[in-house]
């Protein structure tokens, strides 16, 4: 499977869509380039506030901002959104329902720039934050229009956003909308619901799967909070052997134990297998390293089924190694982070 | 800068909301004795009460409240209303209490409250000055109330919720860029608690508005040497504080707290970039029997029914 690919989607397309939108501002801190707003800052320099190293104040200034009628799109990596300066998200955006966005970089294990760098329980704490819409990109489409979904909230936004080289994987005609699951095959051996970078990873082994004879419901999601979605009941209860949730983030909090809340919720009693950082820091390594050690790549969603199944898919390493990654060093990215 | 001899006064303001008339002294001290007077009241009434702070800074909220921030007068006061419920996206109870301080227009200054414990203080400021019923403290820290202990962003007089020290001022300046951004002309004055430069985001906060050359942005800080531990110097110790500001690149201005010309002096001195009126403060001014409590002077609780006569007796000194 191989998809076209496209060099920062985010670049050019925020660009003309903040043309016409005067009240749309952008704070960095001091990592721009690195969340590709660069251009964007020289294109509308009265509209871009650099904030330096000091994401506490940002988050202020921003809110700040955002009672007085502008529309801040903050831009940093994720873990300096929501880490360092959680007491101010919660209290000066959060508590007001501010609309706010804050457009996080780096989700989960996509830098080798270790433990610091790497935002792996995002979801879990900002699922628990009351007022916030979390919501997460899984290709270039989702990229572009994920600022429409977010700009329609009159409340704060948390974005884990893709950057650099990223597939392509919907067409540009379908954009994502919110709280709707994207349905990408029917079945009802196994259901799969997978977000973020994991969606293009469990396409690589489905057709191998599938192919065996396991038939699949597939959901992609894009949106963690809200998470009421009435295409996720169905599927859930509509599995005979399994459920399978995939994550870049801990299993902890995220995407499976949101799943694991509606399978309770709703009585479903089919066993749940959550994909993801099984409640361990991660640490700096390629993407790919990663994936394969922490056990969130291709070969997990097999072992998963295998196990749901109760039998061996015979699925060689050969057939699974199409996989594609993305050069450290690609000049997609300000720097190799 | 650290600028610490006293300016002379002169410029005209709006202390009953029209521009153009002189800021009244005199009603600037009543509003002082008043909120001592009303805060002391409560206190007796309730058994407990931020009293130092009122002794503190009752001169500071009277500049503010009394001409020195040039806020859009009331036609009446307003009542305290009812907790809306929580804010919620789409401006669900998005109320707040900056309708005490008048409707907000270009012209006009904008004052943000940042240490909410101050908040028996605030209410008690914005009674004496016709801003809120009379009767709002029979409501206060009463369930279902929003004249709450610590004040929050629906309680009168606060438009950010700054329980949690030292956010207020990084709000401020997106407030004040925001201002600047459309134009207005008035100013946004920040009252802060020397507590919170013990914070890093003040710092933090600090820097921001030294970059962006924020001269529209004044803060007014009760540096009253106390915190709920005990004395500063003893808890973590923040001075040099002017110096330390004025190497943030602003204009400090050191101040006798209880010294009303001086907090009007300068804040109409001349200058063109963000301004700190660090005003010294005595935490038992006004009340001198609280000196025998000293060094813990955060909240005052009575230990017996002695101590609460003795109270009392200063409080008929008071109405007088």
């Amino acid at each position: 499977m191989s998809y076209e690919i496209v060099a920062r989607p985010h670049q050019e397309n925020f660009i003309a869509w903040s043309k016409d939108k005067p009240q749309v501002v952008v704070l960095s801190a001091d990592l721009t380039n690195s969340c590709e707003v660069g251009v964007w800052r020289d294109t509308y320099p009265d509209r871009f506030f650099s904030m330096g190293m000091a994401e506490q104040n940002m988050l202020g200034v921003a809110a700040g901002m955002a009672r007085e009628g502008l529309e801040p799109w903050l831009h940093t990596f994720s873990v300096f959104l929501y880490r360092r300066p959680l007491d101010q998200l919660q209290m000066s955006i959060a508590y007001p329902a501010l609309p706010v966005r804050l457009v996080g970089f780096l989700p989960g294990i996509m830098t080798p720039g270790g433990v610091t760098h790497q935002a792996i329980e995002d979801i879990a704490i900002l699922r628990a934050v009351p007022n916030m819409t979390v919501l997460e990109v899984g290709d270039a489409t989702e990229v572009e229009s994920v600022i429409d979904v977010a700009h329609a909230i009159d409340g704060p936004v948390y974005i884990r956003q893709l950057r650099g080289e990223v597939s392509r994987i919907f067409p540009r005609e379908e954009p994502m909308i919110l709280n709707r699951a994207r349905r990408l095959s029917t079945g009802d051996d196994v259901s799969l619901l997978t977000s973020g970078i994991m969606t293009e990873e469990a396409l690589r082994a489905l057709p191998l799967i599938t192919e065996r004879g396991v038939s699949v419901d597939h959901l992609h999601i894009s949106t963690l909070k809200p998470f009421s979605d009435p295409q996720v009941v169905q599927s859930v209860s509509s599995a005979k052997s399994a459920v399978i949730t995939m994550e870049n983030h801990s299993i902890v909090g995220g995407l499976g134990s949101a799943v694991a809340e509606v399978m309770a919720e709703n009585g479903v009693g089919t066993p749940l297998q959550r994909i993801g950082i099984k409640d361990t820091y991660a640490h700096g390594a390629s993407q790919k390293y990663l994936m394969a050690e922490l056990g969130l790549d291709a070969r997990a969603l097999v072992t998963a089924v295998e196990k749901a199944l109760g039998k061996r898919l015979e699925i060689s390493d050969e057939e699974l190694s199409e996989a594609r990654v993305i050069d450290v060093h690609s000049t997609a990215k300000a720097e190799a982070l | 800068m650290v600028t610490k001899a006293a300016v002379p006064r002169g410029k005209d303001n709006d202390a009953m909301g029209q521009i153009g008339s002189t800021i009244d002294i005199p009603r600037i001290h009543e509003i002082a004795a008043g909120i001592r007077r009303r805060v002391l009241d409560h206190t007796l009434n309730n058994n407990g009460g931020y009293m130092s702070q009122a002794c503190s800074s009752a001169e500071l909220l009277g500049c503010l409240y009394g001409g020195v921030a040039k806020l859009p007068a009331l036609e009446a006061p307003l009542l305290p209303q009812p907790f809306p419920g929580t804010p919620a996206p789409g401006g669900t109870n998005r109320t707040t209490g900056a309708a005490f301080h008048g409707k907000q227009s270009p012209e006009h200054d904008r004052l943000i409250v940042s240490p909410a414990h101050y908040a028996l203080v605030v209410y008690a400021a914005l009674i004496e000055t016709g801003r809120l019923g009379e009767d709002a403290l029979a409501d206060f820290n009463k369930d279902g109330s929003t004249v709450e202990m610590i004040g929050a962003e629906h309680s009168p007089g606060f438009e950010t919720t700054t329980g949690s020290l030292s956010q207020a001022l990084s709000q401020s300046i997106g407030i004040a860029l925001a201002r600047r951004t459309r134009g207005d002309t008035g100013k946004t004055w920040v009252f802060m608690s020397d507590g919170e430069f013990q914070e890093g985001q003040t710092w933090e906060a600090l820097q921001a508005a030294n970059h962006y050359s924020l001269d529209s942005l004044r803060i007014i800080v009760d540096v009253n040497q106390a915190q709920c531990d005990g004395p500063m110097d003893s808890v973590m110790s923040i001075e040099p504080l002017a110096e330390k500001i004025a190497a943030f690149g602003w204009d400090v201005h050191k101040l006798d707290g209880h010294d009303v010309e001086g907090i009007i002096a300068a804040s109409e001195a001349e200058g063109a970039k963000p301004r700190a009126l660090l005003c010294y403060t005595d935490p038992v001014r006004g009340l001198p029997i609280m000196q025998e409590r000293a060094p813990v002077l955060h909240y005052l609780r009575f230990k017996s029914e002695d101590e609460r006569a003795r109270y009392q007796e200063a409080y008929k000194e008071m109405v007088k």
